[in-house]
């Protein structure tokens, strides 16, 4: 028996050590809750469909997007591919976290990489780089806490949103592409990151105006990832796992 | 049930696999090729971008000065304030234009 045996702290201690990770990702995600919600009931959601996105997408930005393209009438295909697409970055999330929580059980594994939104990537790569033990009682007491809240939010917002009188003076209409900006912004350390906006932004405006919506969004994403892959390597950055993108605590 | 659902359960399921994806498929890999590499880094940027980017152009100038600010904030503070200050920039811009 080595002493070296990392100390397990008992589960109590654990979840709430894990809870007061999540209370700050709670308050921070509420207002950008509500706007789904109202968002959503603009768009035409139910209160039921815009918790039930909340419960079963959990991830803000692809949720918004579902948003944007259920109001433009679009073929469903395009609105799953596009959600899928947003998602995309949880792929290197998940490659990253899987080495942290080998020791979980299968059912465990099931349910944790179910809640790996970006803050709870960010969180579980320091615990994890910091050499403590990533249980699962942990991970699910900052984990439980944000998911609660923001399907609870979505639904008061969704519920308030269908009575505001007068969406274009509060700039409803138009919240959306400040967040999507927002976004877009906040992955801007990442590499070839201003030329992939470029291509995007030129090959979406154009797409837009000659073949038409909803193909402006396939289109201009290609443009951008195609550039990305296209252009002259940089040195690799070794087996570092990927950056938590400055999203912002939101899920 | 409606569309509606269909498509938010085919989204969740789509979801779903990207946050197990990675450690069931990537993992199994020793090593990314680095152009595979550099697109899938290049995808959130590129598909986020597309959502705003026609908007833009089509915009008027209380849309614009909203995005200009915005972003311009964006470099600074997290996206909660760049969120605020583009909305409120919208909001006095629409009441004083119209």
């Amino acid at each position: 028996m080595s002493a070296e045996i990392l100390f397990e702290p008992s589960p109590r201690r654990a979840f709430w050590s894990g809870f007061r990770l999540g209370v700050p990702v709670v308050v921070a995600s509420a207002p950008f809750a509500i706007l789904f919600g109202a968002i959503a009931a603009q768009n035409g959601l139910s209160v039921g469909e815009a918790v039930l996105m909340s419960a079963t997408i959990y991830g803000g930005a692809s949720q918004m997007v579902g948003l944007e393209l259920f109001g433009q009438k679009v073929a469903p295909w395009l609105v799953v591919f596009s959600i899928f697409a947003v998602n995309f970055r949880h792929i290197l999330y998940s490659a990253a976290v899987g080495r942290r929580i080998r020791h979980w059980p299968l059912w465990q594994k099931a349910v944790g990489f179910f809640f790996l939104v970006d803050p709870q990537y960010a969180e579980t790569e320091r615990k994890g780089e910091a050499g403590e033990p990533v249980g699962f009682v942990w991970y699910m007491g900052m984990a439980l806490p944000i998911y609660v809240f923001w399907i609870v939010e979505s639904g008061i917002g969704a519920a308030f949103g269908a009575l505001i009188p007068d969406t274009h003076a509060i700039g409803l209409d138009f919240l959306l592409p400040i967040y999507f900006l927002g976004l877009v912004m906040s992955f801007r350390a990442r590499p070839l990151w201003l030329p992939v906006v470029l291509a995007s932004s030129a090959a979406s405006i154009l797409a837009y105006a000659f073949v038409g919506s909803p193909w402006h969004v396939s289109i201009g994403a290609a443009a951008g990832i195609l550039l990305a892959a296209a252009m002259p390597l940089a040195d690799a950055n070794g087996p570092a796992g990927p950056e938590s993108d400055n999203t912002g605590p939101l899920p | 049930m409606s569309t509606t659902v269909w498509i938010i359960l085919a989204g969740a399921a789509m979801t779903y696999l990207t946050r197990v994806g990675g450690h069931l498929v990537l993992s199994q890999f020793q090593r990314i090729h680095p152009r595979v590499q550099a697109g899938l880094d290049a995808v959130p940027a590129a598909v986020l971008t597309t959502l705003f980017a026609p908007a833009l152009f089509n915009a008027g100038w209380p849309e614009l000065a909203a995005m200009i600010v915005a972003g311009l904030v964006a470099l600074r503070g997290g996206l909660m304030a760049m969120f605020t200050t583009g909305a409120a920039v919208l909001i006095a811009g629409r009441y004083l234009i119209g």
